[in-house]
């Protein structure tokens, strides 16, 4: 790494970090009523938009009920994103007058962006009217994160009360999270993007002409509209020239903005944020990075201030950055050091500093180099987010199996917004039972003891993401349809069906992109994948929050295992990482491990 | 379960318009007073008003006379700027390390005394398959070739790139790199 790529790195952990806390602060003022400011502005709005849809906000829900409420409302989000789908031709806003979308890919992209996963089957520029980008996806990708924020917060209070049987109430989390915090950065964000160069307009894509005009060969059509063949039953090819270039345009800035600050990941174009007109320049990129982690990294801080005590969630951000450099550390280096089978051909891929970037370029631009992109692809995947700004199918064997493994964890370093720290609050559930155990304490967690009823439900999330991701994987390469969509050969073909499971079964959303995955068997199945491993996660959750916030408060005894010590911090890496390490290290010998080693004996 | 529907129902339709018509409304608005150019692509008009591209993305260049940009994995033609993709190809694929060698040929051919390694952004496809830049590298193992095509001083060509090379963004972020087709234009109306 050269002293430039640590200073980038070390900048961007800093940054980070010194914002945690400000945002932090804020967003418990949101979620305890207080004053923020902005609500002298919105408070009308909020206050009409209760009494519109019939909620009364100071009534308390209890876990069934805000489960059922929580169900209901990411149903009709799911609804809403297939039928603007399949009826985008008819509808306004369709400059370029896409068709419709075809059913199974509709579903595919409703559950993905229902379940803040973005996992994207199609291509933005070419797929999407502006119509639904905005009025479908924009908007999932606002109500999905508020939903996890909103499951967090009922977490956090299952924690702060006592012989309760409620634990808020949905609709107004949902509406605060949305009003006074994903909307007001959002805006903020979407303009400095614009400032940059993102393009945020409804005009229809530009025709501009080339400088220098392109010759290809396409297959030449008959008068039916079909390929002609010839006599072996070849297609015959003509040469065409192209003259002129279609850039596709849209309302970009505005979408790009909540899908990096709520870990949705949907990129606007095909190649997501290595476009450059969704992320132009190295200031656009720092960003859009920085907001992958923001919120979850704050919300943290925000889960120390509603308990009651701030350590606690320094403690579990200190486990979550740890985990984060040590692997960035790993990443960086992977990429910077090439491709060994161009080492025999005349090729330079040293590092100059001031020149070139060097290191595996293959699917990277110029302006990110290698330390932003391989920056990108670990923040990307720590957080649920998904989003890219280079091609990670690309990726050096050990710069794949990052990104990869890191989703595999079950996306609990810093993961989603809101659902990324439930995520890791399980973890930290089992770490104190786990720790109970070897030495014989009664575990207890923020003065709530920890029972079987907990340890249930915290195992059920913990265990059924791999389960969806080893046996999605398995059931793919298992059947003829399943390896048919393989880009690459070998073992990399592996590990693109790894990914995409890996992805769908934690939410992330980012893809190896060889695998042709629009095809009804993978939009079926990743379908299917994104919506247990986002539903079936947040039901125990709640569940544990009601039980938790029924129960009475134990006050800290001897027996009281510390949970803001570095031991604990240690501890509870140490539970993520095993877990995560026991379930998917013979899945990830078979993709990455074993292309690896071919790579590095290849001469 | 009932009466969660009618909340979940008309919650649903005012966030909606909030976030789904208004929001991305007044980003649009207010990127549209603010800033124009950028909102709108970036775009270059020649002296009449006439579009000639955008600074953001980049165009496919095979002349000896211009630079090159990056190769583009696009279809059906290099530079598609209406449908971006990378290639996709794994670092093992026989498949990439063919398609490398190819492009270290025409590289060669179009100037056949160039004994210099190539500098890797130039062999390999960009992310989007639209990468307006290629390092400075790249752009220096090419002035000879294009020097030789226009008939012009290389010492001319390399104040020229130094000219054209963006250096990192406040001092640090991203790499330095070199915009292809502002690099080219200029090289165009040299004359």
């Amino acid at each position: 790494m050269t002293s430039n790529s640590f200073l980038q790195v070390a900048f961007y952990v800093i940054t980070l970090l010194a914002l945690a806390k400000p945002l932090g602060r804020y967003m418990a003022n949101v979620y305890e009523d207080k004053s923020v400011g902005l609500n002298r502005l919105l408070a009308p709005v909020e206050t009409s938009i209760y009494s519109l849809s019939g909620v009364n906000p100071k009534e308390e829900m209890r876990w069934t009920d805000y489960a059922i409420a929580l169900l209901m409302f990411n149903l009709l989000g799911a609804l809403a994103v297939f039928m603007l789908q399949r009826f985008q031709a008819d509808l306004p806003f369709n400059p370029q007058n896409l068709s419709a979308v075809s059913p199974d890919s509709a579903f595919n992209t409703a559950a993905s962006f229902a379940t803040n996963t973005n996992w994207q089957g199609y291509g933005g520029e070419t797929t999407m009217s502006y119509l639904t980008q905005m009025l479908g996806l924009t908007v999932q990708n606002f109500v999905s994160a508020a939903t996890g924020m909103a499951v967090l917060v009922a977490l956090i209070r299952g924690f702060i009360r006592r012989n309760s049987d409620s634990i808020g109430n949905f609709w107004v989390d949902l509406t605060r999270s949305t009003l006074y915090i994903l909307m007001p950065l959002s805006l903020i964000l979407a303009l400095l993007l614009v400032g940059q160069g993102v393009v945020q307009t409804f005009s229809a894509y530009h025709t501009v002409p080339l400088v220098e005009s392109v010759s290809y060969e396409q297959p030449k059509l008959g008068a039916d509209g079909q390929a002609l063949q010839d006599a072996d039953g070849k297609p015959v090819m003509e040469s065409v020239e192209a003259k002129e270039q279609i850039i596709a345009v849209g309302p970009a800035a505005s979408q790009v903005a909540i899908k990096q600050l709520g870990t949705n990941g949907g990129g606007f174009f095909n190649v997501n944020s290595a476009h450059p007109l969704e992320n132009p320049t190295p200031l656009s990129n720092f960003l859009e990075m920085l907001s992958i982690l923001l919120i979850p990294a704050a919300l943290c801080y925000t889960f120390g201030v509603m308990v009651g005590d701030t350590r606690q969630g320094w403690a579990i951000l200190a486990a979550m950055t740890i985990v984060l450099v040590s692997l960035i550390f790993i990443e960086v280096p992977a990429e910077q050091g090439g491709n060994p089978a161009f080492a025999s051909l005349s090729i330079d891929q040293t590092t100059t500093s001031e020149m070139q970037a060097g290191g595996n370029m293959e699917g990277k631009e110029t302006r990110f180099g290698i330390t932003n992109s391989a920056l990108w692809a670990v923040a990307t995947t720590a957080a649920s987010n998904g989003s890219v700004n280079s091609m990670h199918d690309s990726f050096t064997p050990i710069g794949g199996m990052i990104p990869m493994w890191l989703m595999q964890l079950g996306e609990v370093i810093f993961g989603g917004v809101g659902s990324g720290l439930y995520g890791m609050i399980m973890f930290a559930i089992v770490a104190v039972f786990v720790s109970g155990l070897m030495i014989g304490r009664t575990p207890e967690y923020l003065g709530k003891k920890i029972e079987a009823y907990e340890m249930k439900m915290a195992a059920i999330t913990i265990l059924i993401p791999p389960l969806v991701v080893l046996g999605g994987t398995a059931l793919a390469v298992m059947v003829a349809i399943g390896k048919s969509s393989v880009f690459n050969p070998g073992a990399h073909g592996f590990s693109e069906v790894l990914y995409a499971l890996s992805s769908a079964g934690n939410n992330n959303g980012s893809a190896f992109g060889g695998l042709s995955a629009n095809t009804p068997f993978y939009n079926t199945l990743l379908g299917i994948a994104m919506l247990f491993s986002r539903f079936w996660l947040t039901v125990p959750v709640l569940a544990i929050a009601g039980s938790l916030a029924a129960k009475k408060i134990v006050p800290v005894g001897m027996g009281t295992l510390p949970t803001h010590t570095p031991l604990f911090v240690a501890l509870l890496i140490g539970v993520v990482l095993m877990v995560g390490a026991l379930t998917f290290l013979p899945a990830l010998a078979l993709g990455p491990v074993v292309e690896h080693l071919q790579m590095i004996h290849a001469k | 379960m009932i009466k969660h529907l009618k909340p979940a129902m008309i919650l649903f339709v005012l966030l909606s318009v909030l976030t789904g018509f208004i929001y991305p409304a007044v980003v649009t608005v207010l990127a549209q007073i603010i800033f124009p150019e950028q909102a709108n692509g970036s775009l270059l008009t020649d002296g009449k008003g006439k579009l000639t591209g955008s600074i953001l993305i980049g165009q496919s260049f095979s002349s000896p006379k211009y630079f090159w940009g990056r190769p583009s994995a696009t279809a059906p033609f290099a530079y598609n700027a209406g449908a971006s993709s990378g290639s996709n190809l794994g670092p093992t694929n026989p498949a990439l390390v063919d398609a490398v060698k190819a492009r270290i040929e025409t590289l060669k051919a179009a100037d056949p005394k160039n004994e210099a390694p190539i500098p890797v952004d130039l062999i390999t496809t960009s992310g989007s398959g639209l990468d307006p830049h290629i390092s400075p590298a790249a752009a220096n193992y090419q002035i000879n070739r294009v020097a030789k095509a226009r008939n012009l001083k290389p010492e001319k060509l390399h104040a020229l790139v130094e000219a054209h090379t963006e250096s990192r963004q406040l001092g640090f972020l991203g790499e330095p790199g070199v915009n292809v087709l502002k690099l080219n234009l200029a090289l165009d109306n040299i004359h």
